[in-house]
């Protein structure tokens, strides 16, 4: 086994006085789909923001492929590390295409019209996700979840051996959610490393082969989810109750839950 | 999934006859104009004086009337050619304001930058400084945008970022308390109120070589400055999270963006004084044609504004009977173009 493609160790960060992440330890190996789950405010969003480089850890090391990750230049993990984030916005009436290009700007000078190896690349994305028939759309007229989809496509464009997904399909109905993680998952097998955040507990159950469970700013479980996707954990967890059943058919591991009050 | 085509963003080969139509639109409109006025001069002849200026060659000089030369060279094509570089100016720090504010509706008055220039050159109006000559009003509108830009950059930053609603926020509050400042300065003025009032309103009168000089070094080192950093600004629009991943770092490249626009901005009223829509519709109409690729739209509206602040000038030099004060002409046309294009916009929005 060689480098894992995330060590973190000691990882300290806090929000004006307010700490997030007090003391994290985490290894991710590569060629694995890794979901992150854990209750609000447990660090989830910061940790994968840290992962990204977008805040600087206060105290502790984060090594990113065996560098330390706050060393790297910014355009070195652009080409190395893409984003879906919870909280996205568009502005001004880019097309749909121009959009799905801007995930090839950290591999193209900055005022080169785009060759035809790049455009056949944006073609292929646009393609796969049916973007194709309106990739002239401006991004203004799509509804919050057809944003995602676009944004989530740029993230595809850029092609990069690290993905990292905040919610990523939270704006998406069931049809889009399971198109755009099945994508995600071919990714894994073709060798890529993704890092997820979820709140829903069965899309990371069904999709992620490796879980981490995240309270207070710190792990409380990681590994296998066929091994820790267990009832125990989630209570540990959320302080909900839980049952942690076998999906009949894929045999994946998922969770149902009961209302408190009956009638 | 069938959508109105009013949506189609397809403007990319249009584009490609853009910019040559507005190079000859700025070139044709400053001939023209220089030709306009209470001696109407010939574009032949306007030609001929500005070659006899530039190559010193006698015999374009020859059979010209002797007034043409002092008249082209002194006094119109000074006034003319800041007015096209105020426009250009204006507008590319409107284009600059908006991507960084991610707010369409930005522009050099939001971030407090012309309250600031027109609060310092009032000072300088009231207190009638004899050390600076005719320069005591431009530092000081240039002093003062400056020092309100400041103000506004800690107002608004918290913990090193500075985020783009808390941005415009300061900016309309210390804005406010320049206006009251500037309405108090009125009040204490006496006979220099009428003074302040006419500097506020903007014009391009009796404009110097030494404003054009320095406009045009001023709007073309921000400008290719801004143009550098055009491709990232479109990221921008994503967020600062997208934006990073893309190899952007939002809040560096937003404050290096902020500074240089606002040198822009505060140069064009330090020359011209205040005038107001042209940073916010020249924008807007250039993304129709051209999109929102800031590659495009920069020089794009660099050219419009150009063009349009030079024909709106000339309109009241030369067209009316009277002058009257060019941000009043660009307000009054300016204004309702910006109500139109508004309604439009959010119609658009609401059925789309």
């Amino acid at each position: 086994m060689g480098n894992p493609v995330f060590d973190i160790s000691d990882l300290y960060f806090s929000f004006g006085g307010q700490p997030v992440l007090e003391g994290l330890d985490l290894q991710l190996e590569g060629e694995h789909f890794h979901g992150i789950v854990g209750p609000n405010g447990s660090g989830k969003t910061t940790l994968l923001m840290l992962m990204l480089g977008y805040y600087q850890p206060e105290k502790g090391h984060l090594r990113f492929l065996g560098r330390d990750l706050t060393r790297l230049s910014r355009r070195t993990l652009a080409r190395k590390i893409a984003l879906v984030p919870q909280d996205f916005s568009i502005h001004f009436d880019f097309s749909v295409q121009e959009v799905v290009l801007m995930g090839r700007y950290p591999f193209l000078p900055r005022f080169s019209t785009p060759g035809r190896e790049e455009i056949r690349k944006v073609e292929a994305v646009l393609e796969e996700m049916g973007l194709l028939s309106m990739k002239d759309r401006s991004v203004l007229s799509l509804s919050g979840g057809e944003k995602q989809w676009v944004v989530f496509a740029r993230a595809l464009a850029q092609d990069t051996p690290v993905l990292l997904l905040d919610e990523a399909t939270s704006n998406m109905d069931i049809h889009h959610t399971l198109f755009a993680l099945d994508r995600v998952i071919r990714q894994v097998t073709a060798g890529k490393t993704v890092i997820g955040v979820f709140h829903d507990l069965n899309l990371a159950a069904m999709y992620c082969d490796r879980l981490i469970f995240m309270s207070k700013g710190r792990v409380l479980a990681h590994g296998n989810t066929n091994e820790i996707f267990r009832e125990d954990l989630i209570e540990k967890t959320f302080g909900v109750r839980g049952i942690v059943t076998t999906h009949p058919q894929s045999g994946d591991k998922q969770v149902f839950f009961r209302k408190e009050i009956r009638s | 999934m069938v959508r109105q085509t009013q949506w189609d963003v397809s403007r990319k080969r249009r584009g490609v006859l853009v910019f040559p139509f507005l190079i000859l639109s700025v070139t044709g409109m400053i001939l023209i104009s220089t030709g306009m006025g209470y001696i109407p001069i010939p574009p032949l002849d306007v030609l001929k004086v500005v070659g006899f200026k530039l190559l010193h060659d006698p015999r374009l000089a020859e059979g010209l009337d002797k007034v043409y030369p002092y008249v082209i060279w002194n006094v119109r094509l000074p006034r003319i050619l800041t007015a096209v570089f105020v426009g250009s100016g204006l507008s590319i720090a409107g284009v600059i304001f908006q991507g960084i504010l991610l707010n369409p509706l930005a522009d050099p008055y939001t971030l407090g930058v012309s309250a600031g220039a027109a609060f310092g050159a009032s000072i300088a109006l009231l207190l009638e400084i004899p050390l600076l000559g005719v320069y005591a009003v431009p530092l000081f509108a240039f002093a003062g945008s400056l020092l309100t830009l400041m103000f506004v950059l800690s107002l608004s930053s918290f913990e090193g970022r500075i985020a783009s609603n808390n941005l415009i926020l300061s900016g309309i509050i210390v804005a406010t308390i320049l206006s009251a400042g500037i309405s108090f300065i009125k009040y204490v003025a006496d006979e220099q109120v009428s003074v302040i009032i006419f500097w506020l309103l903007g014009s391009f009168n009796s404009r110097t070589w030494i404003d054009a000089g320095l406009t045009f070094g001023i709007v073309t080192a921000g400008g290719l400055f801004c143009f550098y950093f055009a491709r990232d600004l479109n990221v921008m629009a994503l967020g600062d999270k997208i934006a990073l991943s893309l190899g952007v770092h939002a809040s560096h490249t937003r404050v290096a963006l902020l500074i240089a626009a606002s040198l822009i901005a505060s140069v064009c009223v330090a020359v011209s004084g205040i005038i107001g829509f042209v940073g916010l519709v020249i924008p807007h109409l250039m993304r129709f044609v051209v999109g929102s690729d800031n590659r495009r739209l920069l020089p794009a509206s660099a050219l419009l504004g150009g063009a349009l602040l030079l024909f709106a000038d000339t309109v009241t030099r030369a067209v009316l009977p009277h002058e009257i004060p060019i941000g009043v002409l660009t307000a009054l046309i300016g204004g309702p173009v910006f109500c139109y294009i508004f309604r439009k916009q959010r119609r658009i929005m609401i059925h789309g």
